[in-house]
Formats: C-alpha cells, structure tokens, sequence
C-alpha cells in the first residue's frame, strides 16, 4: 500500500503546473459573439423603443416589461459572453448560479415583504396624526 | 492664509480635530507614541526592516499571509478588549449621579469602536488568518489560486484597520452603535466624521474581505490534491468552503448599504433620511442580510476547528462526517433566512415574525447535530487533555448555554421584552466569545506548532483558557440577569443603586478575562524562549490525521515536494497506518510565485484614500486614487512573476527533514 502511495505521488508530480493549461473551457467562436452581440442589441433597442415611443399607454406594464426584458438579457450575457452552461467547470458555475439566484430571490422578496408589511401595519393611508392622537 | 483655501487643502480637517483637549485620549495617546516609538526604534535597531519587507510584508505565501493575520488581529484584540474594559468600569462606577470617566459621547465612541473592531478586524482577520494558514495545507496545495491577491487582501483588511485606528487621534469615531443605524448615522444627527470612518473602513476592509472569499473558494475548489473529492475533504475545509461562499454572497450587500450610506452623506441623496421618501427601516433590513450570515462566517470555520481537535485528541476519526458536512451546508442556506430576527421589535406584522422566528429556531437543529456528532467523537475516544482540547470542551459547555438563550430570543413575544436589553448583549458575547474567540485559541494552540516548529507552553495556555473561562462566566451571567430586569444596552450611567452590584461582578469577570488575555501573550513570549524545549521535529506534534501533519514544521515554502493522493478523509492517519515512507529521491524543480510589494503600497495609498475621504480633502483623494489605479496598471506589466525552486534547493530541503525526522 505504502509503496502504491509513494509511486503514485511520484506519478503525479508537476500536477499543478499543467491542470490550468488542460481545462477544457469553453471560450465561444466569432459566430457566438457574433449571436450574443446582437440579441443584447436588440433586447436594448426594444426598451428605448417602449418608452421612447410611448408604446403602451400604462406606465407600470412598459416597466415590468423592461424589467422582463432585462432578465432575459442577463441570460443572454451568460450564454454568450461568460459561456456558462450546465457543464462547464464541472457543474460547478451552474451550481454558483442556482445559489446566486436563490439568495438574490430570498433576498429580493424577503426584502419586499418586510417592507410592504412594515409600510401596512406602520404606514396607515387613512389615518393623519391628528387622527392617530385620538386613539385609545 | 484664507479660510477657503485652508479648507481648500486640508478640507474639514483643522487642529480642532486633535483632541488635545480629552485627558483620556491624551494619555493613551502618549502611551502609543512611547510603545509605538520603541517597537519603531527596536526594529530600526535590530535592523529588522528589510527583513520584514522582504519576508513578510510583501511575502505572496499564504502561510506567512495567515501568520500576519493572526498578529494583526492579536493587535486589534488589544484595542478592542482596552475598550471593553472601560466601558465595564465605567458602568460599574457610573451609579448614584456619579458620571463615570467617560462623557456620554465618549463613552458612545467607546462602545462603537469596540463593536466594530472586535468583529472585523479581531474575529475577521483570525479566521480568515486560520483558513490562509490550514486550507492549503489540509487540500495537498502549495498556495492559494491567486497567491497576490491574497496579500492585497491582507493589505486592504489592514489599511481598514489603520484608518479605524487613526480615528482615535485625529477627529472621532462614530457614536452610532456598530451598525451605524440611520437617521442617527445620517449626516443630519451625525454631522462630524465619525460615521465617516466608520464607513472608509469597513469599505476598504470589505475589499479584502470579498476578495479573500474569492480566493478561497478557488483554491478549495480547483487546487485539491488528487483522489480529494469534495466528501473527502477535511472538515475544517468544509467549514471554510461555506464561510467564503457566505462571504461571497453576502459583503456586496454590505458594500452596497454603505454605499447608499456614502450618498446620503456626502452627495445629499435621501435612501435612508427621515425626509423626500427616505427609509431608515430599510437601512436595517438590508444591513442585517449582510450581517446575519456574517455571524456564521465567523462561527463556522471554528465548528471546523473544533471537529480537526476533537477527532485529533479522542485519537478518533469524527463521528459523523457526512452529517457534519450536510449540516454546515444546510447553516450556509439557512444563515439567508433568518435576518429579520435582528428586528422583531421595529413593527412587522405577525406573519411576518413568526416566520423569522421560526427559520430561526431551524438552525438550531443543524447546530445541535455538530454539538451530538462531538460528543459522539469523544465518546470511547482516547482523550487527551491538551490545550486546545480544553477549549473545545468549554467551547461545548459554553455555547450550548448561548444557543438556548438565542433559541429564547427567537421566540418574537420573548424579544419583545429582551430586544437591545443586556440580555442581547450576553447573549451574543454567549457565542461570539464561547464560539469564536475560544475556537481561535483552540487553532492557535493547535497550528502553532505547524506554523513555527515548535509548541506553545500549555501551562500558559491552560492559565490563559482557565482565565477566559471563569471571566467569562463572570463578565456575563450577570449581564443576563440584568436584562431580564429590563435593563437596556448602551447605557453610560445608571439612576437604579440595586443594580450596580451586577455590574461590578461583570467588571470582575473582565479583570479576569484580562489575565486570561495577558497569559496568552505570556504564553507565545515564554514560548519563543523556550523554544528549543518545545520544539517538535517530525511535523506531527499531536499524532494528527489530515494533511497538514505530513509536512515539516515549519512546512517549507512549497509545502509538498510531490502533491499527495488522497484515498480517505483522514489521509495522513491512514498514510501512518499504512507505513508511508516519505520520498526520498528524485525532486524536481518546484513552480512557484514571486514575492511583491504591490499589496503594501496599494494599502498604504488606500488608507490615505480613506482618510482624505473622511476629511474632504478633495485633491488628496483624487490623487491617492489615481495613484493606486496607476500602481495596478504598472503591476499589470510586471512579468517577472515567478521562479523555480531549483530541485538541488528541495533536495537539501527535504534532506535536513530526513535527518530531524526519528530513524525507522
């Protein structure tokens, strides 16, 4: 068993100086570019276009649709400038990924039920000061 | 000279800022100046500055990066235990109109600084210290991914901690509390600068905290031996893995709070102002999805460190190991849900409580599992009652007392009652100190021997856990019964005679705790003395099981001259069991980085950044500035990065190992 460790530890030597040389990341083609440059062109143009051109009448549905477009741009920019895909590294970016989204979703609606909830039960719309000093 | 133009080149900066005028802060001023001055002249006449330029301070190896951590927060303990023995005796004395020492704004001050130091350049920098040191070690590595970054990281952590520190002497650090709540922090009721350092320095720290994070989750993951899959790494590298992804995922939101902060005081934007929409509430809300997980980056690398010594000192593989592992993974998730805890008490509905409060006695569970899977360990084992055993043992009893009072204090209706009373206060100190500090001294005690050859005296160090010990039970049991009677934290003076009684005993346990303080440092001195009776030669001073004993101690610069195999979790107890010989031919030639001094001087310039920020000093800030992003560009172009240790150099190495190493 000893001399099995020792041979393998001799076999393995001068690891370190040769794994960053044999990764097989993937570091996209002109073409990929080429697709990603576009669609973020595009999925920029559409905004400024909404809002610029007053497309829809409601306000609040032309932001939710920026935002929407938005996220899908974040997907585009992963896709094809940061070549991530379930398995790259080792799975190990998708897992980073999963991770991110989960705190930042955690973070994001937790955040926005605290407040809301602070805002209901501290903020009430129907009540001014004068109003609140006449209760019991 | 005008008064425009004075401001013009020293911005809000004037002689009034010295505070010449405060005895107190003169005197310990003095005794800086003269301590200060002899370390200053010692070095000069030993002649020692090159060789800490040269080996230390500009040293890309991450054991000397650890080495360096642990003496800067050593330092920083210092300071902040100074302030916490003040604030006890002040608040043992100040009773019956009598006000103390401090004026309230001092005694503000006192009670900030101590918060902020103590958690991120005393508990910070001793784990990150720890993790630099043993990861590497533990994986098979010879450095970090990004062995310069690691010392800019240092760097950063330190500029933080001097911009901190000059607070003290040239203007005044924030009165705010530790998380600088606005409005109070806003530049309305905080007008001074204090806030403002508090600010510099924790951004310039945080850089080298988020960095450090990065570097680390790169080495555990890319740099581990062969055969070391990630349910064959040691638990401390676990531990260490979850603290940094924690690290990673949660300093931007700090980063971002203060930043918004930043705006609000310096440009007059209104996130957090009373007034035009601002939301105090949610300056808290934010802060606290920072500040949550960070509680656990601290406290996990020590469950790490208590699993290392406990396996070590029952002679015993850890009960459990893939129960560790899932646990610390499920605390890294759960740590992100649980932050409203922090704030039962500012006006959510019960839904939202209970949920929080709920989330927050899950963690407990994970908690309790690591607590069974020790004693399990220890159960049947072989115990020797080492020094670092000791504090594991009283980490054990102690902790579990503070995990049920935060047990209690999830309970929404009980904290109620105990919100910002002292009960909080002991409380957190309960698993900070009990937690933290004592598995600090558990890994100094352990690694010591690794990092300089030698062992550390356990009669000091017994003393200094004994101290620790007791002091802390009398510093703060006490604390718990006065928060039970209401009283609530922060508190200058007091108006109740019936209570002063507790706080004296408290201020006792400080005293204690001091000793207990003061005989580690006279442990690490006796020890340098004595060296030559501690010293260890064959690298395994405690009959270890992880990888970090097969080397010598002190490893040698490129830790392993052949990268190991790794078959099991405890690889090196199962290479002893095996009978591995160690190599003893055919060296080759070993890759590795090249010292700099670009982290030193970009620290340097960033505490200069930092303090013309503080002041307004426009011109200095804008040219410190450019300055680092010029020594960057200028370090980018620097290609003599690397050498070989020739394999002559590891031959005569590994040589001087074999003749120190028993005959077999």
């Amino acid at each position: 068993m000893a001399s099995h460790a020792h041979s393998n530890a001799h076999g393995d030597h001068g690891h370190h100086d040769h794994d960053h040389h044999g990764s097989h990341a993937n570091h996209g083609t002109f073409g990929s570019y080429m697709t990603g440059f576009v669609l973020s062109v595009i999925l920029t143009a559409i905004p400024f276009w909404l809002v610029m051109g007053n497309v829809i009448a409601d306000k609040q549905v032309t932001a939710i649709l920026i935002m929407g477009l938005g996220l899908v741009q974040i997907v585009v920019h992963m896709i094809f400038f940061l070549h991530m895909d379930t398995k790259s590294e080792g799975g190990w970016n998708m897992m980073a990924l999963l991770f991110t989204v989960v705190l930042v979703l955690i973070t994001l609606s937790g955040s926005l039920w605290v407040m809301h909830n602070l805002n209901a039960y501290m903020m009430p719309t129907q009540m001014t000061p004068e109003a609140a000093k006449q209760l019991p | 000279m005008t008064a425009d133009s004075t401001s013009l080149l020293f911005g809000k900066l004037t002689l009034e800022a010295i505070p010449y005028h405060e005895p107190i802060l003169v005197a310990t001023f003095i005794g800086v100046a003269i301590g200060g001055l002899a370390v200053l002249g010692a070095l000069t006449y030993f002649r020692l500055w090159g060789y800490l330029w040269t080996e230390w301070f500009t040293s890309i190896d991450h054991k000397k990066i650890g080495i360096m951590y642990i003496v800067f927060a050593i330092i920083m303990l210092l300071r902040g235990f100074a302030d916490a023995l003040m604030m006890r005796f002040q608040q043992a004395i100040a009773f019956n109109g009598h006000e103390g020492y401090f004026p309230p704004h001092h005694y503000d001050q006192i009670f900030t600084a101590h918060g902020v130091i103590m958690i991120f350049f005393v508990a910070m920098p001793f784990v990150t210290g720890l993790m630099n040191f043993v990861v590497p070690l533990q994986i098979g590595a010879r450095d970090v991914s990004f062995p310069f970054l690691n010392n800019f990281s240092f760097w950063m952590t330190v500029a933080g901690g001097i911009i901190v520190m000059i607070s003290l002497f040239v203007g005044e650090f924030a009165k705010t509390g530790w998380l600088a709540y606005p409005p109070l922090s806003d530049i309305t009721y905080s007008p001074d600068v204090g806030v403002d350092y508090y600010i510099w320095g924790l951004q310039i720290a945080g850089i080298g905290t988020l960095l450090s994070g990065v570097n680390l989750i790169a080495t555990i993951l890319k740099m581990r031996a062969p055969g070391m899959s990630m349910m064959k790494m040691p638990v401390f590298t676990w531990t260490a893995f979850c603290t940094n992804v924690l690290i990673v995922a949660a300093f931007p939101v700090l980063t971002a709070v203060l930043a918004l902060l930043t705006l609000d005081r310096y440009v007059g934007t209104h996130f957090f102002t009373n007034t035009d929409g601002g939301s105090a509430m949610l300056y808290v809300n934010l802060i606290w999805i920072w500040g949550h997980p960070e509680v656990y980056i601290l406290v996990l690398p020590v469950f790490g460190i208590f699993s290392e010594v406990v396996s070590t000192f029952s002679a015993k593989r850890l009960f459990g190991y893939t129960s560790m592992v899932y646990a610390t993974v499920v605390i890294t998730i759960l740590s992100y849900i649980v932050w409203l805890h922090h704030f039962f008490t500012m006006g959510s509905g019960a839904s939202v409580n209970s949920f929080f409060g709920i989330t927050t006695m899950i963690i407990s569970i994970p908690t309790g599992a690591k607590m069974f899977n020790w004693l399990f360990t220890m159960y049947h084992g072989r115990i020797k009652y080492e020094v670092p055993m000791l504090w594991t043992i009283g980490f054990m009893v102690t902790f579990v007392i503070g995990g049920m009072t935060g047990v209690l204090l999830a309970v929404p209706p009980a904290d109620f009652v105990l919100h910002n009373s002292l009960f909080l206060i002991a409380h957190f100190h309960n698993v900070i100190i009990g937690g933290v500090v004592f598995g600090v001294f558990a890994g100094i005690n352990f690694w010591f021997p690794k990092a300089f050859g030698f062992r550390l005296n356990a009669f000091w160090g017994k003393m200094s856990f004994w101290f620790w010990f007791i002091g802390f039970y009398f510093a703060f049991m006490p604390l718990y019964v006065l928060g039970l009677m209401g009283v609530t934290r922060r508190m200058s003076q007091f108006e109740d005679p019936s209570l002063q009684i507790w706080f004296v005993i408290a201020a006792f346990g400080a005293f204690l705790i001091l000793l207990g303080i003061g005989s580690f440092i006279i442990q690490i001195a006796y020890s340098i003395w004595k060296r030559d009776e501690l010293r260890d030669e064959t690298g395994d001073p405690w009959n270890g099981r992880t990888l970090e004993w097969s080397t010598s101690s002190p490893p040698p610069a490129y830790n392993f001259a052949f990268t190991p195999v790794v078959h099991e979790v405890d690889q090196w107890w199962f290479m002893k069991q095996n009978g591995y010989k160690r190599p003893l031919s055919g060296f080759i030639p070993i890759h590795m980085p090249k010292n700099t001094g670009t982290g030193a001087i970009i620290g340097g310039l960033s505490v200069v950044f930092g303090f013309a920020m503080v002041w307004h000093i426009w011109w200095l800030a804008i040219a410190s500035f450019v300055a680092i992003v010029a020594v960057t560009i200028v370090h980018t172009f620097n290609y003599n990065r690397d050498f070989y240790i020739p394999a002559e150099e590891v031959n005569a190495v590994e040589a001087r190992r074999t003749q120190m190493l028993p005959a077999e």
